[in-house]
């Protein structure tokens, strides 16, 4: 979908010429920013561990964290309370409805630091430090015996973890991908 | 006007007319009309003016609200205390009528409730796989060229609990609420992505909220070319909170969580995130284990409004039944009726203008003998899809272990047929047929 009509280029040209606008089409009034501006807001991390950031954690420093600020929700050792367990779970075959958790159905692992990094602890989001995140996620692969209790994950380990389930996946309509 | 006897004969089984019957015969069949609500004892008295009608009445608000009489036509809320998690609030489609959500009774579901956004401090970015990282405020967004399209909006939840093994006696609140439509306005996407520049390295983009999950979906580039809008307006007024004030991602037709509220970030990449919701969420089990990944498409689906649980048919005669249609694949197309539990269908009128990814409203006449009845309605889209019965779906796709809380979401992407009986006494119940 384009809203340019060839009878409105000449028009556009003279708005380039009079104003200095870089923009050939269109209003212009975008304003142009820096990467470095965006760096706060720009927290996507993909399944490649692009976007991960810099420090690390230890499934033993990300337990000390969890019962500070998250087992109120998710229960002591991450077995589930008034919100998710975030360890173990069923085979998925057990039925459409089994509950989905990180061992059973998450297909990367860089899912698991993205949400806590983003959206966690729920009354403070963005409130732990990129350290605190990496333990979190360390502990709760460690506890769900997907990486072990002495490995340390930062951008380079993270990504690398296989989940069980990363090939449990049919893309629904892959022609409107 | 000339009485054609041909009218009042019945199209398919159980009473169901042609639904060209009222077109042809206006106010005679109208007069002829039952309701579901109205009852019969007012013509006792002589008429005499109400009290109402001999004072003044009130004044008038400088925002409109609607009538005393109507306050019980609400959304049902899963979370009204804001406990930690997720809030739903669902659209009473048995109240109302015609194909416009109004904006109070819009639909919603908050993942950590409705942020405060001040509109004069919020932000829109897009940035990676473009020429030029650009940053919009809303008064610049205000001042682009904009469109309106009518669009459905619906939860990739939305009918869960048609899943359960035994039907729920439940609303088509409760069943169907998670699903609205409403005219948007806003600025094509793709007027922005012509000043930003696309490197054609980009296939996805990461869209991203400003509500404190900082909920983020990935959308293929296609998508965000074809028919996506940031949208500004809803039913002619700024987005509602809960509808993503003061600006949304719109893609009409598909899955609601990807039309994200409250946007603050485009991010283009390669590839998509995988995050929390596209990886987790909206991936439904199926049967052997595997689950459906990037769903997208809110398929060819609708469900019969009037008459439907909750509401009682006040004894035989005449009824309109009514409902919702809708498709993420063009426009609604045909929608058969059936008064028998399936085994005859009738046609059923479309309500013009029948729009493209929109809601449309079917109607059927029908005469209720007072004998039981099993509605239903089935809807085609113009791209050929026909809406499942609930027994392919089920084939396909499972069915719940138990009978699942009504809240609940035992799956996702439910769009088969649902059926009410109605009973002797014009109870409605909800019925697997």
């Amino acid at each position: 979908m384009s809203t340019r009509k060839p009878a409105n280029c000449a028009c556009a040209l003279a708005l380039v010429l009079a104003w200095g606008v870089a923009f050939a089409e269109g209003p212009g009034l975008g304003k142009p920013l820096e990467p470095a501006e965006i760096a706060a807001w720009d927290i996507s991390i993909m399944p490649d561990g692009t976007g991960l950031p810099p420090g690390g954690g230890t499934p033993a420093q990300g337990e000390h964290i969890y019962a500070q600020k998250c087992a109120v929700c998710h229960g002591e050792n991450a077995k589930g309370g008034v919100n998710a367990a975030l360890v173990g779970g069923r085979a998925l075959t057990s039925g459409i409805d089994t509950p989905k958790t990180i061992a059973n159905f998450w297909p990367y692992s860089t899912t698991v630091f993205d949400f806590i990094r983003r959206a966690m602890p729920w009354q403070q989001p963005r409130s732990l430090t990129d350290n605190e995140v990496y333990a979190l996620t360390a502990y709760i692969l460690a506890e769900n015996k997907l990486i072990g209790q002495d490995d340390s994950m930062n951008a380079e380990t993270l990504p690398k973890v296989r989940m069980p389930n990363r090939d449990g996946f049919i893309i629904r309509f892959p022609d409107k991908i | 006007m000339k009485t054609d006897p041909s009218r009042w004969q019945p199209v398919a089984g159980n009473g169901l007319l042609d639904r060209r019957a009222f077109l042809r015969s206006g106010a005679a069949v109208a007069a002829a009309m039952s309701a579901y609500t109205l009852t019969r004892a007012a013509a006792a008295e002589p008429l005499a003016d109400d009290p109402w009608s001999t004072v003044p009445g009130a004044t008038v608000p400088d925002y409109g609200v609607r009538s005393r009489f109507e306050k019980n036509v609400v959304r049902t809320l899963s979370n009204p205390k804001a406990e930690p998690r997720t809030q739903h609030a669902r659209t009473p489609h048995h109240l109302l009528h015609g194909t416009t959500t109004p904006n109070g009774l819009h639909f919603v579901i908050s993942h950590a409730g409705d942020p405060d956004v001040d509109p004069d401090r919020h932000r829109l970015v897009i940035h990676g796989l473009v020429k030029r990282p650009l940053v919009f405020t809303l008064e610049a967004l205000a001042r682009y060229p904009m469109v309106s399209r009518v669009s459905f909006v619906e939860c990739g939840g939305n009918s869960a609990p048609m899943f359960s093994r035994e039907p729920i006696q439940a609303s088509v609140q409760a069943l169907h609420g998670l699903c609205s439509c409403a005219e948007w306005t806003g600025v094509p996407l793709s007027v922005l992505l012509d000043e930003t520049g696309i490197d054609p390295k980009a296939k996805w983009l990461i869209a991203e909220g400003a509500d404190a999950p900082a909920l983020s979906r990935s959308v293929p580039m296609t998508k965000a070319l074809d028919d996506a809008m940031i949208a500004l307006y809803q039913n002619g007024e700024r987005l509602m909170p809960g509808n993503g004030y003061p600006m949304r991602l719109l893609l009409p037709g598909w899955e609601g969580n990807m039309n994200v509220k409250w946007l603050r970030r485009l991010k283009l990449v390669e590839a998509p995130a995988m995050s929390y919701y596209e990886a987790r969420t909206y991936a439904p089990i199926l049967p052997n284990g595997k689950a459906y990944q990037f769903f997208f498409l809110q398929e060819v689906k609708s469900f019969i409004t009037h008459p439907s649980f909750g509401l009682k048919l006040n004894g035989p005669g005449f009824y309109e039944i009514s409902g919702i249609a809708y498709s993420a694949s063009g426009r609604i197309s045909k929608v058969m009726v059936s008064a028998d539990g399936g085994s005859t269908w009738a046609q059923a009128a479309l309500q013009e203008p029948v729009l493209s990814k929109a809601f449309t409203r079917f109607r059927a006449p029908w005469r209720w003998d007072g004998g039981p009845a099993v509605l239903q309605s089935r809807a085609w889209d113009e791209a050929g899809n026909a809406q499942p019965t609930r027994a392919q779906i089920v084939a396909q796709r499972g069915q719940a272990r138990g009978v699942p809380p009504v809240t609940g979401f035992p799956s996702q992407h439910y769009n088969g047929v649902t059926s009410w009986a109605v009973e002797r006494d014009g109870e409605v119940k909800h019925v697997y047929a």
